[in-house]
């Protein structure tokens, strides 16, 4: 058991850290959250510099351990997060890398790691959100293309997306999980309507998506002809993996500002809000030495993360939401003003115990498949 | 950073994890538990043997040469045993009081609250134990003293609150795994009952907190940072006694009877959480840090 980084290690860390104090100050002002081709652009711009400056493949090529500073200290940095590029960079980009041909990761590759083009996720629909594998939206076969109809939901970054990394069914008969096939669907394709959907923090983050006999080359399939669900467990597992890693650390951080906060108003007087700030202190300190743990055991096992992300993202999704709990005690009547950061951070930590796969879906995976339970 | 368990550390876990069975069966569990005989002074020389006491002695001093860690390790499987007896207190004493490191001499220490453990049973006393009174100890396998007034003056050292964490994430995956066992072969309207989501949640929520409790713990023992220690603390003690209930929950009425292993692991939970003195000042002490960052 080691928390020392080696030297090698120290140095990407130290290179890291100079290079983020110079081009942080030059970076343009962040655009407003309902200013879609302006954060399209912000982010694109952002994942450009990473690339100019040798960072753009962190996510894929270094080691986990060098991925992990790379978060901590782009976080502790305060430098703009993947944003629009999260689904090219963590979801869609490391699955082509793992599962596409060598055309395919030539295609779509590079320009995700230039900043060139932005992914969005489709694959939850209406009637198949946790039960993802019950999905309806088929694929037909005609020539050298399937015909895509349907609709999907929570659709990420679908506004300015490029590309959709798609889920259809392309055969009715296959029990659920085996008749599904994993696509990359252009977002121009004639047949494609989007339109935007406005959640409960007031922005418009997702969208619904509609497919009206959508053509999409056959040799847009990622993986073989119905065996996208298993594609798709390599796509899910690098999500709840690595993707919330940074975030622990920026809670780290807002857990300071509450309690500066506190100290402030003078709701640090209370011991009973002193106290659930040192609980949470000690929550998110375990988190990240789980973080830690997960890392080099990922490390140890080749890099592909397991079903560990599960407890680490159960435990992760209720802790935030009660740093936000904490947070509006401490401001009072404050936490009824849309105009603190924090309300709207308190408003969107509502989804993480539902996105990406529900606390309930969470529990089933750990009850199943690590502690070996029957199914229900 | 290699923030996992070395070959050597796995061969050490499992190793002594190997010793309880064959020494500390149900058999014995219930002997300590029924306890007519003490504190078994043969089982507490054979630790000695095993090196349980000696573990961080220096090698010139008879002792194995191993670092906190490692203690933290073997501490868990004890833990996991619910093995009886003032181990960490006698652990500590090793290599100052004369035959602690060996298990000729049972030493035990006022902790948290003023308790004394064992106290008729040791022969040495770390602090000031003068006027201590017997209390109907809840755990029957823990004999319990109390020394009046002392409770709230008694500030436990860092390592003596580590290594009770350590062994609260033991005793913490054993219920887990209890509650496991049951929910796999228990069956109600014709299904184990693991299969029930009401129960296969409260499964996962076990093995979560064991999980977080047990990588804070070994994190503190890393870095023997207080803050850490502390945080491994909170979360090893909520680890250990919802994870007691919990199972108790999944096991249903055969959770509450004495035959049942459950209401041990629980009432042990109860004692070592009172060990490492008041949770009150833990929180205190990470939110204090919170105040220092913020500047």
């Amino acid at each position: 058991m080691d928390l020392a980084y080696s030297p090698e290690e120290e140095v990407f860390r130290a290179r890291l850290r100079e290079w983020l104090a110079k081009a942080l100050p030059s970076l343009p002002p962040k655009p407003s959250p309902d200013d879609w081709p302006g954060r399209r652009a912000y982010d694109l711009g952002w994942q450009r510099t990473l690339y100019d400056a040798g960072y753009a493949d962190v996510h894929w090529d270094a080691s986990p351990t060098t991925r992990l500073i790379f978060l901590e200290e782009t976080e502790r940095a305060g430098a703009p997060y993947v944003g629009a590029n999260f689904v090219g960079l963590l979801h869609a980009g490391p699955t082509i890398a793992a599962e596409g041909t060598a055309e395919q990761r030539a295609r779509w590759l590079p320009p995700i790691l230039r900043g060139e083009e932005v992914w969005c996720q489709g694959f939850s629909e209406p009637d198949a959100g946790s039960d993802l594998a019950s999905l309806r939206t088929r694929a037909r076969r005609d020539g050298d293309a399937y015909v895509v109809s349907g609709s999907k939901l929570w659709t990420s970054h679908a506004e300015v997306a490029d590309w959709c990394e798609l889920l259809v069914r392309t055969d009715g008969e296959a029990p659920k999980h085996r008749g599904i096939s994993w696509l990359a669907m252009p977002m121009d394709a004639p047949g494609v309507t989007v339109r935007p959907l406005r959640t409960l923090a007031g922005s418009t983050e997702f969208a619904e998506m509609f497919l009206d006999e959508v053509r999409v080359p056959v040799a847009n399939r990622v993986g073989a002809e119905n065996d996208g669900w298993r594609v798709t467990m390599v796509t899910l597992s690098f999500e709840r993996g690595t993707a919330f890693v940074g975030e622990v650390v920026a809670c780290r951080r807002v857990l300071v500002e509450v309690a500066r906060e506190a100290r402030a108003n003078g709701a640090w007087d209370d011991s009973g809000v002193r106290r659930r700030l040192g609980r949470l202190n000690a929550e998110f300190r375990a988190l990240w030495r789980l973080t830690q743990w997960n890392v080099s055991e990922g490390e140890a096992s080749g890099g592909v993360p397991g079903v560990g992300g599960s407890v680490f993202k159960l435990r992760y999704s209720r802790a935030r939401q009660e740093l936000y709990e904490l947070a509006a005690e401490v401001l009072g009547a404050g936490a009824l003003d849309l105009g603190c950061g924090w309300v709207l951070d308190r408003l969107s930590s509502l989804s993480y115990t539902i996105a990406a796969g529900t606390s309930e879906i969470q529990r089933n995976i750990v009850g199943e498949r690590i502690l070996g339970l029957p199914k229900g | 950073m290699r923030f996992r368990l070395t070959e050597d550390q796995r061969v050490l876990k499992s190793g002594f994890r190997e010793v309880l069975a064959r020494r500390f069966r149900t058999e014995e569990l219930r002997g300590a538990v029924d306890g007519s005989g003490g504190l078994d002074r043969r089982l507490w020389r054979e630790l000695g043997e095993v090196g349980l006491f000696s573990l961080r002695l220096a090698e010139d001093e008879g002792g194995v040469g191993l670092g906190v860690p490692e203690a933290v390790l073997v501490f868990e499987e004890a833990g996991r045993a619910l093995l009886p007896g003032p181990l960490v207190a006698t652990h500590l004493a090793a290599g100052v009081v004369p035959g602690a490191a060996t298990g000729e001499t049972v030493v035990t220490a006022v902790g948290g609250g003023g308790l004394v453990e064992w106290l008729d049973e040791a022969d040495v006393v770390t602090g000031d134990a003068a006027g201590a009174v017997p209390l109907r100890s809840v755990d029957p396998a823990t004999p319990l003293h109390r020394v009046p007034g002392g409770g709230s003056s008694v500030r436990p050292d860092d390592l003596f609150v580590l290594l009770t964490a350590a062994e609260q994430v033991g005793t913490a995956a054993r219920t887990c795994e209890a509650a496991v066992q049951h929910a796999r072969t228990r069956e109600q309207f014709g299904r184990p009952i693991g299969s029930f989501q009401a129960v296969k949640h409260l499964c996962a929520e076990l093995l979560v907190r064991v999980e977080v409790a047990r990588v804070a713990v070994y994190a503190a023992a890393v870095t023997v940072d207080p803050v850490d220690i502390a945080a491994a603390r909170l979360l090893a003690d909520e680890a250990a006694v919802r994870g007691a209930r919990d199972s108790l929950q999944v096991h249903g009425g055969s959770g509450f009877t004495w035959e049942a292993d459950v209401h041990l692991c629980l009432k042990r939970a109860w004692v070592r959480a009172e060990r490492g003195g008041s949770i009150t000042e833990s929180e205190e002490l990470l939110a204090g840090e919170l105040l220092v960052e913020a500047g």
